[in-house]
């Protein structure tokens, strides 16, 4: 049965690595991915309690380690994932909750209170129409209750600023019609569908910042030319904005009366050719 | 090809091995299991195999060297055919099939539940109507229906990473641009403008309705003659890239477990019952048990066995609806009732103006049907229009009219809008709509005869942004016998034969 020269042995032998070596490639980059994936997920602990028991075949005890990590991951690849899939899953829903609308004490105390709780529970601010100064929570993010007496008086300023806020949690504030200041500066969820729903504020806003938002691209920018009584706009730091100078310019076309702080001129003016070339251009 | 796939043994390994020829050597001698194998005949055929891997090897390799730098295999062909059993077979695999497949598998009762196909003919998208597209989402439709398909699709688009995201890949971005339909009216338009607007308040649209006054106000840039009212989309609203949108449909259902196949449906195969109606007239049920594919650029043809066959082939369903005897009796009656849709040819112009509107560009409509939108910051803007009936171009190939755009589209935007006077044509492509010739609206639901086809087609160009939602119409139609969440019935196949048009008037 056995081949009987070599020839054709190493004939007979590519076949077999032809198969285990992609799939011994397929096993250990899978597993190295999910390694990654679950680092970032924070679930490594568990995984290396797993794999930090003593082996007794320790040559080098750090790839040993390793392999039986690999191993781990490769051999509870479906349970990791799905795992990961639920705390993303959590992540979302929880993202939803601190989003929901108050409807019940805007039906109860109106839309000023409504909001300025929502704003509150936040660790965010707001400021009344006539008061000088702001309302805040405390250090240990205690809420003074006196805000509910102040049912008629308009909200002038909200302070959003490090919420997660996202499109659906402006359900919140687009009731405020007398809004003449907002800020939301470092919100990490804030994106441009958010951005394109500020339209609601453009007969009172004034002062706005979205300085430092991550997800805030030059598209919802774009959806600020609504608010025509705006003079103050800070659009610093926002690292998803692309050929920021003409962004800057195309603003301050857009908004004659409103000074605009964190778009240079010249940033991003030399090597934006090629970023500017509509998409349609380059596809066809 | 075709001798191998013939042979018994190499289909026990199923079609989806990419290294079928070496597989013998999991049956090798080193099996555990030998002593119950001693005959002779089993060691003969396991010589068999053995002298067949070697000669396959040789085989190989002599391949390789007579044909250096390419990876063309002999026995790898087969890699795009279609499993041979499934549940259901969805036969188009732009957006729209997509969509549906991904729905079908979120909504079936358990895990596995289904099994769907998607066969799409071309891998490459060159000829989509889906990539094609300007890819604009709006609410500003006259029918309810289309109206909250649009809210819902703006929704899904919204959090598409809560639904289409996958676990360790990135987020997907959609390059959505929150920039609303404006929709321009003259004189005799406005009333009709007026009642599409109530409707789409009505149904929670946020639109805003501009005189000529308020319009010159807001876009000083727009030329108002002849303007009598605007419609102006403030909310969820605008254009995103249709590409990632289909990709982020293909890959969350393939992660789901449907599978795919590049080739192209030439026929079904199908059973025949004919009844009787209580008026003594004969009606011939017909039900698809199979449906016959081909690889592109083989002879070789596949019978896929299925329960459900949907049509989501776009601008060509009304030819994948001819191949299932729709549409070929008497005419007049039920089975000689064609599905209306053709494809129909439309330009699409990338042009060029730097003094045209900025930042507060909308997607303008104009009375006259001529629209355009930007693209990009750097002064591009993309627009086109729909020919008339007499001057419908061959929609036999996708070549471009450049002559249209001077002759009729340029004067009607450098009218509307003075400063594209100065515009120049950059470049232009031409695209598919799936022309509903009846009633511009698409077709959702089962045909009546032939009892187990599903249309989702023949959106006329809103089919990209009503993706999500027909998607899942057409899910719940399948999963639960009905429409759960939007009642879609007037949209089925009957209105065909009992003439019930559903109108709709805001076709651009």
């Amino acid at each position: 049965m056995m081949p009987e020269d070599t020839g054709s042995h190493s004939d007979y032998i590519p076949p077999v690595s032809r198969v285990i070596v992609p799939f011994m490639w397929m096993r250990s980059s899978r597993a190295a991915s999910l390694a990654v994936c679950v680092q970032t997920i924070g679930a490594l602990p568990a995984v290396t309690w797993g794999a930090s028991r003593p082996s007794s075949s320790s040559s080098s005890p750090v790839s040993a380690v390793r392999h039986r990590l690999m191993d781990f991951l490769d051999k509870y690849f479906y349970d990791i994932e799905a795992a990961i899939s639920w705390s993303v899953r959590l992540k979302q829903w929880n993202l939803r909750r601190k989003n929901a609308h108050y409807a019940y004490t805007e039906r109860r105390y109106g839309p000023y209170v409504a909001a300025a709780y929502f704003a509150l529970s936040k660790r965010g601010g707001v400021r009344f129409q006539g008061h000088t100064d702001w309302l805040r929570t405390d250090s240990k993010g205690q809420i003074s209750w006196d805000f509910l007496q102040l049912k008629e008086v308009p909200v002038e300023c909200v302070d959003l600023s490090e919420s997660s806020l996202t499109f659906r949690g402006l359900d919140n504030i687009v009731s405020l019609k007398e809004l003449r200041e907002l800020y939301l500066r470092r919100c990490p969820h804030l994106d441009d569908w958010a951005l394109s729903r500020l339209y609601v504020f453009q007969d009172s806003l004034e002062v706005l910042s979205l300085a430092g938002c991550p997800r805030i691209t030059e598209r919802g920018l774009a959806a600020l030319h609504h608010l025509k009584n705006l003079r103050h706009l800070d659009v610093s730091d926002l690292p998803s904005v692309q050929s920021k100078g003409l962004v800057r310019i195309l603003l301050e076309e857009a908004l004659p009366g409103c000074h605009i702080v964190g778009l240079d001129y010249y940033e991003g003016l030399e090597d934006d050719d090629s970023r500017v070339v509509p998409t349609a251009d380059l596809r066809h | 090809m075709l001798v191998i796939r013939s042979c018994s043994w190499v289909k026990l390994w199923g079609n989806s091995h990419p290294v079928r020829w070496s597989l013998p050597q999991v049956w090798a001698p080193r099996s555990p299991h030998r002593g119950l194998r001693t005959s002779p005949c089993t060691s003969k055929h396991y010589s068999f195999f053995k002298e067949l891997d070697r000669e396959f090897v040789k085989f190989q390799k002599k391949l390789k060297e007579s044909l250096p730098s390419n990876d063309w295999s002999l026995l790898s062909p087969t890699a795009s055919l279609p499993p041979e059993r499934a549940d259901v077979v969805i036969v188009g695999g732009g957006v729209i099939g997509w969509s549906v497949a991904y729905w079908l598998k979120k909504l079936e009762n358990r895990r596995d539940g289904l099994r769907v196909v998607v066969i799409e003919k071309d891998p490459t998208y060159a000829h989509a109507s889906t990539v094609l597209s300007a890819g604009g989402i709006r609410q500003q439709f006259s029918r309810p229906e289309n109206i909250q398909m649009s809210l819902f699709s703006a929704q899904f688009l919204r959090n598409i990473n809560e639904h289409l995201g996958l676990v360790n890949e990135e987020a997907i971005d959609l390059q959505f641009n929150p920039s609303g339909y404006l929709f321009l009216a003259s004189e005799d338009g406005a009333s009709v403008l007026e009642e599409n607007y109530k409707a789409q308040r009505e149904q929670g649209a946020q639109v805003a309705l501009l005189a000529a006054e308020q319009l010159k106000k807001k876009f000083p840039w727009i030329c108002t003659d002849g303007v009598a009212l605007a419609s102006y989309g403030l909310e969820n609203e605008g254009w995103f890239d249709p590409w990632t949108l289909l990709n982020a449909f293909k890959r969350k259902a393939q992660s789901l477990g449907v599978y795919q196949s590049h080739s192209q449906v030439i026929g079904f195969k199908q059973s025949l019952r004919e009844m009787t109606t209580e008026d003594g007239e004969s009606v011939n049920f017909r039900r698809i048990r199979h449906v016959v594919v081909q690889v592109p650029s083989s002879p070789e043809t596949h019978s896929v066995e299925c329960a459900l066959v949907i049509n989501t082939a776009g601008a060509w369903s009304g030819r994948v609806a001819e191949m299932a005897n729709i549409g070929t009796g008497d005419p007049g009656s039920l089975e000689g009732t064609k599905l209306p849709i053709e494809p129909r040819k439309r330009y699409v112009y990338t042009f060029h103006c730097p003094d045209g509107p900025g930042l507060d560009c909308p997607l303008l409509i104009d009375s006259s049907g001529a629209y355009f939108r930007r693209e990009g910051l750097g002064g591009n803007y993309i627009g086109g229009l729909s020919p008339t009936e007499e001057e419908e171009p061959d929609p036999g190939n996708l070549d471009v009219d450049y002559d249209f755009f001077q002759q009729k589209v340029w004067p009607l935007l450098a009218r509307r809008v003075p400063a594209f006077e100065s515009l120049k044509v950059r470049s232009a492509w031409a695209g598919y709509y799936d022309y509903n010739t009846y009633d511009h609206n698409g077709v959702i639901g089962n045909h009546p005869l032939v009892h187990n086809m599903f249309f989702a087609s023949g959106f006329s160009g809103h089919g990209l942004q009503h993706a999500p939602a027909v998607g899942r119409a057409i899910a719940e139609l399948i999963v639960h016998n009905e429409f759960k969440t939007l009642d879609l019935r007037a949209f089925s196949f009957k209105r065909f034969y009992t003439e019930e048009p559903v109108l709709e008037r805001n076709i651009v």
